[in-house]
């Protein structure tokens, strides 16, 4: 006999979307059950320990437990249905979950919608292709992170890392604070790809030095790592002969990108866009009706605020879907958003309702970085809406609430970063 | 005293391992690593060839064309992942259809099923996403796909279970000839014994050496590969580029698991323990890859490796002879086809000790030819599942989530015949961490399930032999070595 549960929303993770959105979806008065593969609630922030959280969100600087906390504390006192130490190993297109936990078993649990909010995993370094040997002490930052913070143990002594993504940049300053040498970042673009602030207090407070425009070209050692060899890379990054600097160390951490974690969604036959995340239309549901996606399985956010606020949407439209509510003028034939100059990709990727004039919210990220940029909203051959950015970076999304007019906007939205046009002075006139 | 010590722990030694463990015999198996299957067993193509491949009159020839077949009821005693999921030889120009054309006269008159296709349309069908270059292929039904660490333990385990000891961690560095036998110098240990089976791969010319038995040497041959995501670049069969005389070529093929490897490369080398990776020698499999399909999507691949093949220097063909000195069998320079040679070539080591050895060989009554497997989570359907679950709480923790390994599986690793004491060993036997994300999720995981099974430190705890523990202490307590500045 097998264990079967109903509800009306399922979420998948109970990571900080995970939490946000169950959390909305109950206050809105719908049944939530959290199935949760960890043995606790709050997903990868527990093992980010370090500070900056929560400053967008509750105005304050909070560690990640701490935010993760708050969520926490609410969850368990609404009296949501949490599974913990369960791991869902089949979705279906009509929204009956597999999962197992060593107490209860092998469960079948039938949701009228489900969120999916299982975040997402590291780039390894096999999907970057460096060569070299296979020895003990190649870990990616993220596994180092949970092993110093979490488990309390030291996975290296002197440490190269390759990547400067937020994780990276956090772990070279953790692990220098543990008592290691961390001799060096390498990084593939000629800039730094995690956000400035950690530049700033994880490399340079520590002395650490950062190559731009570096990787590894060599990792050597039989039993354990013993050289790492870092090369200059030229604008196809392809390692320039000669430029090759040895380092004696005995610990690689690889910070070289995250990957939402879409198997599940694979499995319900939700189409993925560019992102690896699920193709959402602007109530972030994905190909499946009534399925929804927030967080980092849906994209990648630098600033967990960002995935609280994306998540407290999907679960007060979750709720909208299993409350049949009217989500107001479905259309014939969904609206696109094309990614134009200089953007990597835009969530949502379709605009499925459109009776009157409303706000959507447009999350994408530049390709590249630049100054004084127009951002602009084009719908056919139209501009209807433009804004300003001072500074844009790769590592930094771009989250706009724009209002949408279906007199104005027709098949498809392109959206195009460009340099603004220089300020011409009263002096040239 | 022994009667037989085996110097190796690769697929030919464990395969003539359990072969000799139907005898009477007294046979320990003498491995330099801290497992069977840790060097040119762990890195190859994982095929079981169909044996039209190799040149006539060739001992390759024979072993593979026997050794094929004899797979079927070894997976029927063993249980290990074995399937003929068949191979193509894919011809883009005249002469590479010529090149296929004699590959199927071979086949013919070795009585190898085979067939050319040069139906465009239905070789689509059958591998939609091969090159569209491709003017016809030669099709041979019975190649496989066979997992080459769950066949090697799994002859290993049943050996094991039917009597022969396995000597782990103990190098072979020196071999003295005795009265009645040789006493072999292994680690810390002596071992006495009648007879030497030199099984040592690409270090076979080594062992014989020590000997006197060294008519031959060994050329490390490196073979680069690229491992690809599950479902990232599906293919159906084992895809080979028409062969050249230095390899069969890079090729694009499934593994049993449901990955996609593209490799290998051939580069002849000194070393015979250098198993680097090179960014000239991924790129070449690359291109050699896209060759066969060009849409492999490089960005999925999940990692990359490297592994020697032992070339003899008698036109690369194996030498499995008694040698000049009395007693000691060379097996050596198994290259490929080696995986697929080496249920055959156990047998025919065998019928060398009976024939050419002073031992007198007697039937073991007692002999089991079956090994029991380890249950594992992939090979239930749901109600088994959930019976297993409720039986015993640890099938219903998944620990690594990519290849769907739980905690008991991990568990029933660490307490087989042949323990696992090592990260590595654990993945050798069920898989956790050669997935998708190599073990960023399940590392952490399994060193304190080691921990908690073996009664030892987390620090304690090796990814394989001594000298690679995973971590070095716990925090607060590194030893901090003073720092004297980088150098100018």
């Amino acid at each position: 006999m097998r264990r079967f549960i109903e509800t009306d929303i399922a979420v998948l993770g109970g990571g900080p979307a995970g939490l946000a959105a169950a959390m909305i979806a109950h206050e809105k008065g719908a049944k939530v059950t959290i199935i949760e593969r960890d043995f606790e609630l709050g997903g990868i922030l527990q093992q980010c320990i370090h500070n900056g959280f929560g400053l967008t969100y509750f105005k304050e600087e909070l560690t990640g437990p701490e935010y993760a906390q708050k969520f926490i504390d609410k969850v368990k006192a609404s009296g949501i249905e949490i599974l913990l130490d369960s791991m869902v190993i089949d979705l279906t297109p009509d929204k009956t979950i597999t999962a197992m936990n060593p107490e209860m078993g092998l469960m079948k649990i039938k949701a009228k919608s489900v969120i999916l909010a299982m975040g997402c995993r590291e780039r390894t370094r096999g999907a970057i292709n460096v060569p070299g040997t296979r020895p003990a002490g190649i870990y990616s930052a993220g596994t180092a992170q949970r092993l110093v913070n979490m488990e309390g143990y030291m996975p290296g002594k002197r440490v190269v890392i390759l990547g400067s993504g937020d994780i990276g940049l956090i772990m070279a300053r953790r692990m220098t604070l543990e008592g290691a040498k961390v001799l060096c970042v390498a990084e593939v673009l000629p800039y730094c790809s995690g956000l400035v602030r950690n530049f700033v207090q994880c490399l340079q407070d520590y002395n650490i030095p950062l190559h731009l425009s570096h990787t590894i070209t060599d990792i050597r050692g039989t039993d354990r790592v013993k050289e790492v060899v870092i090369s200059e890379v030229d604008e196809k990054w392809m390692p320039i002969p000669g430029s090759e600097k040895i380092f004696e160390c005995d610990t690689v951490l690889f910070s070289v990108g995250l990957i939402p974690e879409n198997e599940i969604s694979l499995k319900a036959g939700i189409l993925l866009d560019k992102t690896n995340g699920p193709m959402v239309n602007e109530y972030l549901e994905t190909t499946v009706p009534g399925i929804f996606a927030c967080g980092n399985v849906l994209q990648v956010h630098d600033l967990v605020d960002w995935v609280t606020k994306e998540a407290e949407r999907a679960g007060e439209n979750a709720y909208n879907y299993v409350s049949n509510l009217d989500r107001g003028g479905k259309l014939l034939k969904p609206i696109r958003t094309i990614p134009g100059e200089n953007v990597g990709y835009i969530v949502p990727q379709r605009i499925d309702h459109l009776k009157e004039e409303k706000l959507v919210q447009f999350s994408f990220r530049p390709k590249s970085p630049d100054k004084d940029c127009i951002i602009e909203f084009i719908s056919r051959g139209k501009i209807f809406d433009k804004r300003k950015s001072k500074h844009i970076i790769p590592s930094e999304m771009l989250n706009f609430q724009i209002k949408v007019n279906p007199e104005i906007v027709e098949s498809d939205i392109t959206i195009h970063i460009k340099k603004a046009p220089p300020k011409v002075t009263q002096e040239e006139k | 005293m022994y009667d037989i010590a085996i110097i190796g722990g690769g697929v030919t030694g464990c395969a003539i391992a359990r072969w000799l463990s139907r005898y009477k015999l007294k046979t320990i198996l003498i491995e330099k690593h801290e497992d069977v299957a840790s060097e040119t067993t762990k890195g190859n193509s994982a095929i079981i060839h169909a044996g039209y491949a190799s040149p006539d009159g060739t001992i390759r020839c024979k072993m593979n064309v026997k050794g094929n077949p004899m797979f079927d009821q070894a997976k029927k005693e063993l249980h290990f992942d074995f399937e003929r999921v068949g191979s193509f030889v894919v011809a883009f120009t005249d002469e590479d259809m010529k090149a296929i054309e004699h590959e199927l006269k071979q086949a013919r008159e070795r009585n190898i099923p085979g067939e050319i296709i040069t139906d465009i349309k239905r070789i689509k069908t059958m591998e939609p996403n091969i090159s569209d270059k491709v003017k016809g292929i030669f099709y041979a039904p019975t190649a496989g796909l066979v997992w080459p660490f769950g066949l090697t333990v799994a002859l290993a385990e049943n050996a094991f279970e039917n009597g022969v000891e396995f000597l782990f961690s103990s190098p072979v560095t020196g071999i003295r000839k005795t009265e009645k036998g040789f006493t072999i110098q292994a680690g810390e240990k002596q071992i006495d014994t009648i007879i030497v089976i030199n099984a040592a791969g690409v270090f076979a010319d080594d062992i014989a050496k020590m000997v006197g038995a060294d008519d031959f040497t060994i050329t490390p041959r490196k073979g680069e590969y690229i491992l690809m995501d599950r479902g990232s670049c599906p293919v159906n069969y084992i895809l080979f580029p028409t062969p050249t005389i230095v390899s069969k070529g890079i090729l694009v093929c499934p593994t049993i698991e449901g990955h996609t490897f593209i490799g290998p490369n051939a580069q002849n080398q000194e070393s015979k323990t250098d198993v680097r990776t090179t960014s000239a020698g991924l790129n070449e499999i690359i291109v050699g890859g896209r060759k066969l399909l060009p849409s492999i999507p490089i960005r999925s691949a999940i990692t990359n490796f490297a592994g020697l093949r032992a070339v003899s220097n008698r036109n690369g063909d194996f030498i499995i002879e008694p040698s000049k000195v009395e007693n000691f069998i060379n097996v050596a320079g198994i290259c490929s086809p080696g995986l697929s040679s080496c249920l055959a070539i156990a047998e025919y080591v065998v019928s060398l000790v009976k024939d050419h050895t002073t031992l007198k060989v007697e039937e073991n009554p007692d002999w089991n030819p079956i090994r029991k497997p380890q249950k594992r989570l992939v090979d239930m359907n749901e109600d088994e599942l959930s019976e297993a679950i409720k039986e015993r709480s640890q099938w219903g923790r998944v620990v690594c989530r990519c290849e769907t390994v739980t905690e008991a599986e991990i568990v029933d690793a660490i307490h087989r015949p042949i323990p696992c004491t090592s990260m590595d060993m654990i993945k050798k036997r069920i898989r956790p961490g050669m997935g998708r994300c190599q073990g960023g999720f399940c590392t952490p995981k399994i060193l304190k399930i080691l921990s908690r099974e073996l009664d030892k430190p987390v620090t304690e705890i090796t990814k394989n032999d001594k000298g690679s523990e995973m971590v070095f202490a716990r925090t607060k307590q590194l030893e901090i070595q003073p720092w004297k500045g980088d150098k100018p």
